[in-house]
């Protein structure tokens, strides 16, 4: 039995709809929603590097290398923002975050 | 079932039920230690491709970074998790028909996709074979001339995020004594120093 492409590509697809799925059912939690985001991020690179070693081109994974560095600017700032958040409300619930609402 | 396609299912899944947990874990410091696993066990299926720099990488910045970032957070903020748990059924039914027809199209697409020949036969770099050349010299040697910009762009998203989770932590706080250098070194002996004549039996 050959391990190819279709394999990867199918967990990555579970893996980008598990990450779908819980920013759905995790709607109050501001971390899970951000956890989750890490997972769909970690899809896309595991897509990014299936198809660069199945098409023989290494520029997939330079470019799985550029998301992985965004993933880790996306979680720094994300979480900068939840922690002063967290300072001026005293809660991360999602439903609270509408102080820019006239 | 050879011993590739063994390894390969057993990393998947346990990425995929560790990618579960992170989502349906009622603690959200579980949630982050699933998440470590979940990326653990992608670096293994990376291996498993051939991309060995690029696990690696994803077990040091990932597991080492931003999960413990995550695990900081979480446990540095006093929130009632339980409370964020409320209406989590209530987001099931819609989450869970959204999720189902993701998955369907996904599948469809990722088993009626084809390969277009010229595509494998024309990469843009052919990746060396491992005994020409490793995976980490083959990545060095495009990184840093073909996609040199792209680094140095890297670069600076890395910097301006650093700049940026400073900037909005930082907090002047009001009523701290803090250290003045400036005003220490300018204390001379005269102004620290008083010599007083003490009357007797009388004290200051």
């Amino acid at each position: 039995m050959v391990i190819g492409l279709g394999h990867y590509l199918t967990v990555a697809a579970v893996l980008f709809t598990l990450g779908v799925f819980g920013i759905f059912i995790n709607r109050k939690n501001v971390i899970v929603i951000l956890m989750s985001i890490e997972l769909i991020l970690l899809a896309v690179n595991i897509n990014m590097v299936a198809f660069s070693t199945h098409l023989n081109d290494i520029v997939g994974q330079i470019f799985a290398m550029l998301i992985l560095t965004v993933a880790a600017a996306e979680a720094a700032i994300g979480l900068a923002i939840l922690v002063v958040f967290f300072r001026n409300r005293g809660s991360i619930a999602v439903e609270d975050v509408n102080r820019l609402r006239g | 079932m050879t011993v590739t396609a063994a390894f390969f299912y057993l990393f998947a899944t346990i990425t995929v039920a560790s990618g579960f947990m992170v989502i349906a874990s009622r603690n959200p410091v579980q949630s982050v230690l699933f998440l470590i696993l979940a990326f653990v066990n992608a670096a293994g299926l990376f291996l498993m491709m051939g991309a060995e720099f690029l696990a690696m990488i994803l077990v040091i910045v990932y597991v080492g970074a931003v999960a413990v970032l995550f695990l900081f957070v979480v446990m540095m903020l006093d929130v009632d998790f339980a409370a964020l748990r409320q209406g989590f059924l209530q987001y099931l039914p819609i989450g869970g028909v959204i999720g189902v027809i993701f998955l369907l199209e996904l599948i469809l697409v990722v088993g009626a996709y084809a390969v277009d020949p010229g595509l494998v036969r024309s990469p843009a770099v052919p990746i060396p074979a491992p005994e020409v050349m490793t995976n980490t010299e083959a990545l060095g040697q495009v990184l840093y001339t073909r996609y040199f910009y792209f680094f140095q762009a890297a670069g600076l998203i890395l910097l301006v995020a650093m700049i940026g989770a400073i900037v909005l932590t930082l907090r002047e706080r009001v009523g701290v004594r803090r250290q003045d250098i400036s005003k220490q070194n300018a204390r001379t002996q005269d102004t620290a120093v008083e010599v007083r004549k003490v009357p007797f039996r009388q004290g200051i």
